[in-house]
């Protein structure tokens, strides 16, 4: 299994079969599959939902991005919400009160929002890095602790405003806001998304083209043999926490109200974890699973509308995702199987005359490339 | 069929991608006797072990317990039958009292009550714990956790016990207590697959030794019949072709100067490596000679910093003007394993698949691996994919690694393969000292040879080496010095030219050389 055709297999699978999962639900519930795929479909030329879809995909995708970048050293940033929505909440705190000249109050704010974000993410990895203590452990307390943080930062007698029943932030001039472009009736595309896009890129470029994203990767595949190539374990852990962190921190700032209120966004950070894991930490992928659960988000709405359910959108989400997680780990052992009995053969070949010195050449047709066999269970253990 | 046999294995293969760990394997272990399993790291003995255990399934070959034929899918199944292991690596709740890490897991068979004490009770004394069996764990030595891990498989009804590698962890009392044990368990019918590569351990315990090497049975002696040495070549071989004679090249200038390095073990004040000093010289191969486990792997990791040495010091580099001064050596103590490579250090992991190689990544990433900062690999901090893959091109050419390309991931290849790949990335960064640790373990034997050949000719361009291995022939073959080392310290020097492997196995033992 090689190439686009591999990488494509397990997620095409895993979408079809929870559509055909969902399909079976709208069936028992006596709704037709049909029309409802129908309305799923039509709703994206309708209004501004495409450019919504685009517009609440790019801050899945960063959220997806920040697990993501957690993942790739095996570290399980659950921490993302707690980061975002910190730094939403001091990025609007400090853009409300400093008003900067245009350009540069924007970049302020967003300066602001990475490095709350990175702050935060830096506590756990301090105590990961040098105490041992489980970031999957710190990042949950993390995320607890920031919810109490900002419950007292946007209180009335410290940085809020009382705006009716809400508490908010003190609104950020219009200097501030995150530039977007108008499409007429079709909406506006928020500029996050180009940012999105433009990380997506860097992330791409990190991982295949830097010394970092090097020994990310290595870091994450061996720790062992990162280290025997000279990689500080340490030091990357606590860069790919602080980077994923700051990723997140951008993740609040979509500008839609400009201020932080009680009813700002939750749940990001959560939902950037199913979608790293349906685009398998791979930019383009990470990219696919925001738009398809974006477009989930909305036809739900249109669903809603023509009286189906709409839990039915959220059942395919979390089918998809554990559909995706199983495909994958079944097309993986499938091709660990093959490719040990590939070896076993060849490697019997070569053992026959195994008495009489240097074995030939390595029969035709050896192992082809691509197959990612996991490090797990394919190294021959052995006794130390 | 054997009536007398408890166990028997029969015909066993089992292969890993890369590796072939048993290849028809016939063994035989009758009841009540201590049957010992030899063989160096990576002879295959685990991988039996394990099959036996169920943990593994053969590739083909099939096992008989008390003449039955018998299939374990899972370990549980290997316990049914009355086979228990214990592992090298303790398999404890550190929170948990002695009695209820015994019991976990066994509920079923005499319940959690006083039934289920008195039967710990009784099996306790058997396996000389002495300890009350509602201490917490936390609070036990290491040599009563071992016999808490033998009492938890007794409690499940075993009647065969493999101990893995049991006295890695204990200190020579210790030893003896445990050898006092298992004779005792003996007398009273148990029977014991003993696993090893401590020649003189192996001796004074077992009633039948069999030898693995290269995931093949060699034979099964009687210990009263087989001295040390025979055994040690049973082991380490010596059909391997003959390095051969040729003239010194070993010069005066000093690559590598170590200088009273100390390790302590992780777990407190033991020292694995007690005061080592040595000198290796450009040109020179230095050869360490010793049994597993008395400190080579640690003195190479030491060196690599990738352990923290307690105390001493490390110098690379050539000496300007005579020996013993520093000018022109880099004292590398201070550095980490990073920029000890960037020094000019090359290093041949013991362990490939742990520690010199990423399984799934692609072969040119393996080339970055410890030169991700230098030329030709990167520039700053971007990686050259181009020069990489040029370069590995270059590795797989020179070194007739067999492959498809350089995008297959290292998994895909024969541990041969895999091993000239790690061999020529590490002499492809013009390195002042390879460090070269059992340089052809688990390869065929035209990756031997050929592997030989490339360091030989690099010492003839004037690198230094460090060369570990288990291979005395290679040892002997290869090195213009010879170390001998012996629980964490250098206690004797061969001439390569004059010493026999059974000169240098008697010495490895610590006999006078």
């Amino acid at each position: 299994m090689s190439g686009l055709r591999g990488r494509l297999l397990a997620p095409v699978l895993a979408v079809v079969f929870s559509a055909l999962l969902c399909a079976v639900a709208l069936l028992f519930s006596g709704d037709h599959p049909w029309t409802a795929l129908r309305v799923m479909i039509s709703q994206v030329g309708q209004g501004t939902t495409a450019v919504d879809i685009v517009n609440s995909a790019a801050v899945y995708y960063l959220s997806g991005l920040a697990v993501a970048l957690g993942f790739q050293m095996k570290l399980f940033n659950i921490g993302v919400e707690g980061q975002f929505r910190l730094a939403a909440c001091v990025a609007a705190i400090v853009g409300g009160l400093w008003v900067l000249p245009p350009v540069l109050h924007t970049v302020m704010i967003i300066v602001v929002a990475l490095l709350v974000g990175a702050g935060w993410a830096g506590v756990a990895a301090v105590l990961k890095a040098y105490r041992g203590v489980s970031e999957v452990i710190s990042t949950i307390m993390l995320n607890a602790i920031s919810t109490g943080v900002i419950a007292y930062l946007i209180r009335p007698d410290t940085f809020g405003v009382l705006e009716g029943n809400n508490i908010s932030t003190r609104p950020i001039a219009s200097g501030g806001h995150f530039p977007g472009i108008t499409l007429g009736t079709k909406g506006t595309l928020f500029g996050m998304v180009f940012v999105a896009i433009a990380l997506g890129i860097g992330y791409w470029f990190m991982l295949g083209r830097t010394r970092f994203g090097f020994e990310l990767k290595a870091s994450g595949e061996s720790p062992t043999a990162a280290a025997a190539g000279g990689v500080n374990a340490r030091r990357m852990t606590v860069v790919a926490l602080l980077l994923s962190g700051a990723v997140a921190g951008l993740i609040g700032l979509p500008g839609r109200d400009f201020a932080y209120t009680l009813n700002a966004p939750q749940g990001y950070g959560f939902t950037g974890i199913a979608i790293a894991l349906l685009g398998r930490n791979n930019p383009v992928g990470i990219a696919a699973g925001s738009l398809l659960w974006a477009f989930l988000d909305k036809a739900a709405l249109a669903l809603d509308n023509i009286g189906v359910p709409r839990e039915i959108a959220v059942i395919m989400q979390g089918v998809t995702v554990i559909s995706v997680v199983i495909a994958y780990e079944i097309v993986r052992r499938y091709e660990l199987t093959a490719q040990r009995r590939r070896v076993a053969a060849e490697a019997n070949l070569a053992f026959a005359p195994a008495e009489s010195p240097p074995p030939g050449p390595p029969p035709p047709g050896s192992p082809p490339p691509g197959s990612p066999s996991g490090p797990t269970g394919v190294a021959p253990s052995e006794a130390r | 069929m054997n009536p007398t046999a408890a166990v028997q294995l029969v015909g066993i293969s089992k292969s890993f991608p890369g590796v072939i760990a048993n290849s028809n394997i016939d063994l035989v272990v009758r009841t009540g006797e201590v049957h010992a399993l030899c063989g160096e790291n990576g002879a295959g003995k685990s991988t039996l072990m394990k099959i036996l255990y169920g943990m593994q399934q053969p590739d083909s070959g099939h096992i008989e317990v008390n003449g039955a034929q018998v299939r374990f899918r899972s370990p549980s199944d290997a316990i049914k039958a009355g086979i228990g292991m214990v592992h090298q690596h303790f398999m404890l709740a550190d929170n948990l009292t002695v009695a209820e890490n015994v019991l976990l897991g066994a509920e079923s068979e005499h319940g959690i009550g006083g039934k289920a004490r008195r039967r710990i009770a009784e099996l306790a004394a058997t396996t000389g714990l002495r300890v009350d069996p509602n201490l917490p764990l936390a609070r036990l030595g290491v040599a009563d956790r071992q016999r808490v891990e033998i009492l938890k498989v007794l409690y499940r009804g075993a009647r065969v016990v493999i101990l893995d590698e049991p006295t890695a962890v204990l200190v020579p009392q210790e030893v003896d207590e445990l050898f006092g044990t298992v004779r005792e368990m003996r007398a009273q019918g148990y029977t014991f697959l003993f696993i090893s590569h401590k020649l003189d351990e192996v001796r004074s315990i077992a009633d039948t030794i069999t030898v693995i090497r290269r995931g093949r049975c060699v034979g099964t002696v009687d210990p009263r019949q087989v001295t040390s040495r025979r055994l040690a070549e049973m082991m380490v071989g010596s059909e391997l072709p003959d390095p051969g004679s040729r003239e010194s090249t070993v010069t005066d200038r000093e690559a590598l100067r170590v200088e009273d390095l100390t390790l302590l073990a992780e777990d407190g004040e033991r020292r694995v490596l007690d005061s080592v000093s040595l000198v290796v010289h450009a040109g020179e191969v230095l050869g360490i000679a010793g049994v597993e486990g008395n400190g080579q792997t640690e003195l190479v990791e030491t060196i690599m910093a990738m352990r923290q040495a307690a105390s001493g010091r490390v110098l690379l580099g050539h000496a300007g003007d005579g020996a013993g001064t520093e000018g022109g050596q880099v004292d590398l103590t201070p550095l980490g394993t990073l920029r000890r490579r960037e020094a000019g250090i090359g290093y041949v992991p013991e362990d490939r698949t742990r520690h010199g190689l990423l399984p799934s990544q692609p072969l040119w990433a393996n080339r970055v691996l410890g030169y991700q900062s230098r030329p030709p690999i990167s520039r700053g901090v971007l990686l050259d994919v181009r020069a990489a893959r040029a370069d590995t091109e270059r590795i797989v050419t020179e070194f007739d690694v067999r492959t498809p390309g350089v995008d297959v991931p290292a998994a895909a290849l024969s541990g041969g393969n895999q091993q000239k790949l790690v061999v020529g990335r590490e002499l492809s960064g013009d390195p002042v000292l390879l460090i070269a640790s059992h340089p052809t373990r688990g390869v065929d034997v035209g990756a031997q040879a050929m592997i030989w050949e490339v360091i030989r000719g690099a010492q003839r361009d004037g690198l230094a080496v460090l060369l570990v291995s288990a291979d005395l022939d290679e040892l002997i073959g290869l090195s213009d010095t010879i170390k001998v080392m012996l629980r964490g310290r250098l206690v004797a020097d061969a001439d390569p030219a004059t010493v026999t492997p059974e000169q240098l196995g008697a010495a490895m033992t610590g006999a006078a050389l």
